[in-house]
């Protein structure tokens, strides 16, 4: 059985922290350790970063390590990587994904394929921090799930921290590795609370977790998916429907065998994103069981659930409709249970 | 590794090594017109990489090399001027037009020629090519396929420098085409406001492709953008290898000691076309012949010549040796394996650094 939550620290040497206070707790380890490692990017400073992340981090470790820039997210980025390359283990914090789109040429041109284009000659050691998804009512330009372009760059490392108490290892691990790694942070999880290790723990890139297990079906969700879908979970299992939910947590590389074997115990496997459906990145987890053994376990279709093709809108009515909620998640887990092959 | 080249070596060492180390004098590498030790070095760096340019151009046109290249035949000075100007731990990054940059940065003339030979020898075991060509034993960062992509990667790269409190610079070579793009805006205004140690180098050909700067840009001269992030812009004539040497050095000093960088436009003009899909459509054979007139190469032997630096017999010889040395490359290049598809996703990603955050894989990749 596939592992569940780490469980690296005993409750007594964890605090209750929020998101936002991990990731910090992450960032000052990191610069503390390690003087390579430094953080730019907009308002990182005295403000404190857009999303409060950054905080208090630029009294702490002063204004060379948390540097604040002009609103130049290729400039931002392209120092980045010229950093990386002269030794540096740099961090950048883009104020929402929707402005990596400035930025695109120093991380896909760039970044992800230095390493590569070199014939392995030197890498690009480097994290890109930036907060993502709707929610919060700032409409298309500020909402959107971009994850999939990412994860369809080779060269690339993909992470959607959803939980509290793995954010920070998870940061510690990218910021250790050798490569440039995304490190996409869902917006309404930065008040989230949860218990965190207080030591420096890695929590590995490039393993799935199963959140939950249950014989009737599996839930594959990602970022904010996660957790609504776990709730989803709770209110199916009051009906007896039991649903495993398994997080991929690193998108690239994929930890796919944890999502295959799901699918062939429970023989029924809906896919939940908040990004748009259309070539979105549950498009390739249902390639990957389709592709698999998995397939002869299906009992039903695989099912997506996924934002609409859509840009983001602004009335709450609307952005609400244009992903999937708690209730779209349950109707749906319930539909799939139930339906006759 | 700094070492005075002397005049015994300059005849009998490796040419490919004098050529990034320049003599060097009170720490300032010394004007290529200094000395005839100075001035054949220089002059070797110059007919080396119109040596390698003809026999790649030479290589396509027989079919005997795929894909495609940008070849600098007549911008010879301003990347041999600039690197000179460079110390041992300097860096640069370059362009997609970087044979040049990277001969003169000192990089191994057989590996560049394998590397466009497609060969598991080359610089980037094949997979990078003629446009990402990158030697960082040499300090070059790399050629770059992307227009104006190398400008933040430099600035970058000098915050590095800045940060540790190293005293190295880094010369950052782009088009005059990359001006009108955003990542030129934003690396220089970055390295302006954190005065770092940049020498950007616009070789301005006049063309971004086939587009003149009579077109694309509403000033007269690249340099005078500099004005805009508040550091020193000079125009300077790109075929003159002692002037580009000059501005170079100036600007190689300022930044060195904590001036911030500086934006050198070395005019110049490229004989060839832009890649070999080029018609010179948009230009006209006067004006390529009148360029032709004013070969760096040859300003550089007759005003040496004239001045009594060197002989006719000294030009013959760095004439000579880089054909030689060409020659040799392409053939050790030919002997070289193929790049084998066996091994092709072994690079995508680096492996997991095995201790994380305590050891430096890049520390000294620029030496």
């Amino acid at each position: 059985m596939t592992a569940t939550l780490p469980q690296t620290e005993t409750q007594a040497e964890s605090r209750e922290l929020t998101y936002s206070e991990a990731i910090r707790e992450a960032l000052a380890e990191a610069m503390t350790a390690d003087d390579r490692v430094f953080m730019l990017g907009e308002d990182v400073g005295v403000y404190g970063g857009a999303f409060g992340v950054s905080g208090d981090l630029v009294h702490r470790f002063g204004k060379e390590r948390i540097r604040d820039t002009p609103i130049s997210e290729l400039g931002i980025v392209g120092a980045a990587v010229g950093a990386a390359l002269a030794g540096m283990r740099p961090i950048v914090e883009i104020q929402f994904s929707d402005f990596t789109c400035q930025a695109m040429d120093q991380i896909v041109n760039q970044a992800a394929k230095i390493h590569f284009m070199l014939g392995g000659a030197v890498s690009v050691p480097m994290v890109l921090r930036t907060p993502l998804g709707s929610g919060t009512g700032a409409a298309a330009q500020h909402s959107q799930s971009l994850e999939a372009w990412f994860a369809h760059v080779p060269g690339l490392k993909v992470v959607m921290p959803s939980t509290v108490s793995e954010v920070k290892g998870l940061l510690l691990a990218a910021i250790d590795d050798p490569n440039p790694v995304v490190f996409l942070e869902h917006k309404l999880l930065y008040r989230t609370k949860g218990h965190v290790p207080a030591g420096a723990d890695r929590v590995p890139l490039g393993r799935s977790v199963v959140r939950r297990e249950g014989a009737d079906l599996t839930i594959v969700a990602t970022g904010i998916m996660v957790s609504r879908s776990l709730e989803a979970a709770a209110r199916l299992a009051d009906e007896g429907i039991e649903a495993t939910v398994v997080d991929p947590v690193t998108l690239t590389p994929l930890d796919e065998a944890p999502i295959l074997d799901a699918v062939r115990r429970t023989g029924r496997v809906m896919l939940v994103q908040e990004a748009p459906g259309h070539v979105g990145f549950m498009s390739e987890i249902a390639a990957r069981i389709a592709g698999s053994s998995a397939l002869y376990s299906l009992e039903a279709p695989i099912k997506r659930l996924c934002g609409l093709d859509a840009p983001m809108p602004y009335a709450p009515a609307l952005e609400a409709a244009m992903v999937p909620q708690l209730d779209d998640i349950v109707v749906a887990g319930r539909a799939l249970a139930t339906q006759e092959a | 590794m700094q070492t005075v080249v002397t005049e015994v070596q300059t005849r009998e060492s490796d040419i490919t090594a004098i050529a990034h180390q320049p003599p060097v004098q009170d720490g300032v590498p010394a004007a290529p017109s200094t000395d005839p030790a100075t001035a054949r070095a220089a002059l070797g760096t110059m007919w080396r990489i119109r040596r390698f340019e003809e026999a790649v151009d030479d290589l396509f046109a027989r079919g005997l090399m795929h894909g495609t290249m940008h070849l600098s035949i007549g911008q010879e000075a301003s990347a041999t001027g600039v690197c000179l100007a460079l110390r041992e731990r300097d860096a640069i990054t370059s362009t997609h037009r970087g044979h040049g940059h990277c001969i003169a940065q000192g990089a191994d003339l057989t590996r560049m020629m394998a590397e466009l030979l497609a060969k598991e020898t080359g610089y980037c075991r094949g997979r990078g090519g003629s446009m990402h060509i990158a030697d960082v034993a040499t300090g070059n960062l790399g050629a770059n396929g992307i227009v104006g992509g190398g400008i933040p990667i430099a600035a970058g790269a000098a915050l590095a420098y800045k940060m540790r409190g190293e005293d190295r610079v880094v010369a950052s070579f782009f088009g005059d085409g990359a001006t009108n793009e955003g990542a030129f805006h934003e690396g220089l205004n970055l390295a302006a406001i954190w005065d770092l140690p940049v020498v950007f180098v616009c070789e301005n050909n006049k063309y971004g492709m086939s587009f003149s700067t009579e077109f694309s840009m509403a000033v007269p001269h690249v340099a005078d953008r500099a004005a805009a992030y508040g550091m020193p812009g000079v125009t300077v004539d790109g075929n003159d290898l002692d002037a580009v040497h000059a501005v170079a050095a100036e600007a190689v000093d300022r930044a060195r000691n904590g001036g911030g960088p500086t934006l050198i436009e070395a005019e110049t003009y490229r004989w060839k076309g832009h890649s070999k899909s080029d018609k010179n459509l948009y230009r006209t054979r006067e004006e390529i012949a009148e360029w032709r007139e004013r070969d760096p190469i040859v300003a550089f032997e007759t005003k040496v010549t004239e001045s009594g630096l060197l002989t006719a017999a000294d030009i013959t010889a760095a004439r000579d040796e880089a054909t030689d040395a060409i020659k040799a490359a392409v053939r050790e290049a030919n002997s070289g394996t193929d790049a084998d598809p066996g091994d092709l996703l072994d690079a995508v990603f680096a492996p997991v650094d095995a201790a994380p955050l305590a050891s430096s894989p890049n520390q000294d990749v620029t030496r």
